[in-house]
């Protein structure tokens, strides 16, 4: 087990540092830096001068090697410098969003469960009735609404409504509120995004717990259990649903994964200053330590939500060892 | 041509004459109602996105300045937009940059995807390693933003978005196929190909990757679905397709949030554009997957 654990760990550095290689380079790729940006703008006259004064001050005149080692070792030490647009230390910068991307994602994975487990075991249940077709329905459609266009919608739905109802129209907050300091403010923000997204991420989820129980019922664990007389209502939630969980379990621990950074547009519709809003100016922006240390820290989580999903496979069917 | 080979042709025939088309199309409804609706969506699309010059009863990029914002009615089904463009005509014409793009990104993706991962799980050892490492990289990137980063490098227009799109999905088609292939690999016949001599890209291509098709056509459709919503995406955040090509994401951006009170139509219609087509190519991949799939046909 440990010496499990101790190799997972270790296959992290090669796919961090591919990571890193990766987002330093597609970064300089891009034409153009902050310095052309900042002292031109778009396509205006520039102080040649003072361009490379900028690029001095950044450091972006250094060779390419130095630069990347001076990133790596950077990250390695946890300094993620700071920003070359507002000047402010990454940490903060990051602090700011992180808050609001992290409950964002737990909200929408919580909602995204509660749809999908009850629909995912009617939907094996009832395999082949009208049931399954409408749940099966009701899941692919979740996957094909776009959910930039389901936000649009609730908050066309809610100006509309509350106009209808209440006289006057009411939009979702836009300034975050820390879910401790004002829990209804808080959440009248964040449900509406939460659900938005919940249904499109339930829609993987809902499906998978619908073949995994198919998988299961069919096993002889359960043909024993209904020979013995069990209720049906335990076998499924007492013996099958256990073992079922475990596919789904990988895939919402992936989706909780993407859900941090990735939620680009949906923070664009709601007007949610969080970190996927944070990556769109960072690289428009041409702010290499930014989009740098956001990518890490992305690709970070990534690797480690991996890597609780395959410790939490042993936990929840102790056949699975580790070797 | 020998005599025995002509009555082989003959008794072939025979038999595909024995199920005409229309019962093999009834048979697939009965068995794969879902999958029958879907191909349904997915020939109109088609059929839309060809004949657009044909079926759009206006000019989808002319402005009427005469007629801006309309509501849905007699003349203009679907309202016009702020600039009095006919929303039925751009919704028509959205569906040719949808498919194009939805077509090309999912099979140059899914191909390169199979020949590579078909690749490594022959070649196996340090190079399946080293590629397993390159794909887990690819694979930890959030896709919209690999995307992003190529829209910036190469900029905008149908062929980087594209691109972008592409990318992508090359590392998720070779992780599933070079599963499928890593057990073909084992199969005598090939040890037997190579001891004729054969080179490595004749082993692949002609006998390896005949054998991973199930996987890769049934990824191809997911992919369609994917680009497709992938592309609204983009173009919505000001990345993808340029105005004036109609293109469903694009119609979302800008009017559409602006007027969403006073006219929600044209909010409204491009998003079910958007989610009908999607919906019509998973239905369909996913009863491809159950007929091609013998393991899954019980589900």
């Amino acid at each position: 087990m440990y010496q499990y654990i101790i190799k997972r760990l270790l296959l992290m550095v090669p796919a961090l540092f591919g990571a890193a290689v990766l987002v330093f380079f597609l970064m300089r790729l891009i034409p153009g830096d902050i310095c052309d940006l900042r002292i031109g703008g778009e396509g205006g006259y520039r102080d040649l001068e003072m361009v490379a004064a900028c690029r001095t001050e950044f450091g972006i005149d250094d060779p390419m090697y130095v630069q990347f080692l001076e990133f790596v070792w950077g990250f390695i030490r946890f300094d993620l410098g700071t920003s070359m647009w507002t000047g402010q230390p990454i940490l903060y910068e990051l602090g700011l969003r992180f808050e609001l991307s992290l409950q964002l994602a737990i909200m929408t994975t919580v909602i995204s469960i509660l749809i999908a487990i009850p629909l995912g075991t009617i939907s094996a249940i009832k395999q082949d009735t009208w049931i399954d077709y409408v749940v099966r329905s009701f899941s692919i459609a979740g996957i094909a609404v776009p959910s930039f266009w389901l936000g649009i919608m609730i908050i066309l739905g809610l100006l509309i409504y509350t106009q209808a109802w209440f006289g006057t129209p009411w939009m979702p907050p836009i300034k975050y509120v820390p879910l401790w300091e004002d829990p209804g403010y808080n959440l009248s923000m964040l449900i509406w995004p939460a659900m938005a997204t919940g249904y499109r991420y339930s829609a993987v989820a809902t499906r998978m717990t619908r073949s995994a129980l198919l998988e299961v019922l069919r096993e002889d664990y359960v043909r024993t259990a209904r020979a013995k007389g069990l209720l049906e209502k335990v076998i499924i939630n007492r013996h099958a649903l256990k073992n079922a969980l475990l596919p789904v379990v990988t895939v919402i621990g992936i989706e909780f994964a993407f859900l941090m950074g990735g939620l680009v547009v949906t923070e664009q519709v709601f007007n949610l200053n969080g970190l996927g809003k944070l990556f769109v100016e960072s690289v428009i922006n041409k702010d290499y330590t930014l989009t740098q240390a956001l990518v890490m820290l992305v690709v970070t989580i990534f690797i480690f939500v991996n890597f609780a999903v395959d410790l939490l496979y042993g936990w929840l069917d102790p056949r699975i060892r580790y070797a | 041509m020998a005599v025995s080979e002509v009555q082989v042709e003959a008794a072939v025939e025979g038999f595909a004459e024995r199920a005409p088309l229309a019962t093999v199309v009834l048979g697939l409804i009965r068995r794969q109602p879902l999958g029958a609706a879907g191909a349904l969506i997915v020939i109109i699309m088609i059929l839309m996105a060809a004949f657009a010059e044909f079926v759009a009863p206006y000019d989808p990029i002319a402005n009427n300045f005469e007629d801006m914002l309309l509501a849905p009615g007699a003349k203009y089904w679907l309202g016009t937009d702020e600039f009095g463009r006919d929303i039925l005509s751009r919704l028509i014409y959205g569906a040719r940059t949808a498919l194009f793009v939805g077509f090309v990104a999912a099979f140059v993706g899914a191909t390169s995807g199979l020949v590579l991962g078909v690749a490594s799980a022959y070649f196996g050892g340090r190079f399946d390693l080293l590629f397993q490492r390159v794909m887990d990289v690819f694979m930890a990137f959030p896709l919209i933003i690999l995307a992003l980063a190529v829209v910036s490098i190469l900029g905008t227009g149908i062929q980087n978005v594209i691109i972008a799109i592409t990318i992508p999905f090359i590392p998720n088609c070779a992780r599933v196929v070079r599963s499928n292939a890593l057990a073909i690999r084992e199969i005598p016949y090939i040890d037997a190909a190579r001891a004729c001599g054969f080179s490595h890209a004749r082993i692949i291509l002609r006998h390896m990757v005949p054998n991973v098709m199930a996987p890769y056509l049934i990824m191809i459709t997911a992919f369609v679905g994917q680009a497709i919503l992938l592309e609204a995406s983009l173009s919505y955040l000001g990345l993808g397709v340029q105005e004036p090509t109609p293109a469903w994401g694009l119609m979302l951006s800008g009017g559409a949030e602006e007027y969403a009170e006073s006219a929600p139509w044209i909010a409204v219609f491009p998003g079910i554009g958007i989610s009908l087509a999607v919906f019509g190519f998973n239905l369909f991949g996913d009863a491809l997957r159950d007929v091609l799939d013998p393991k899954l046909r019980s589900r």
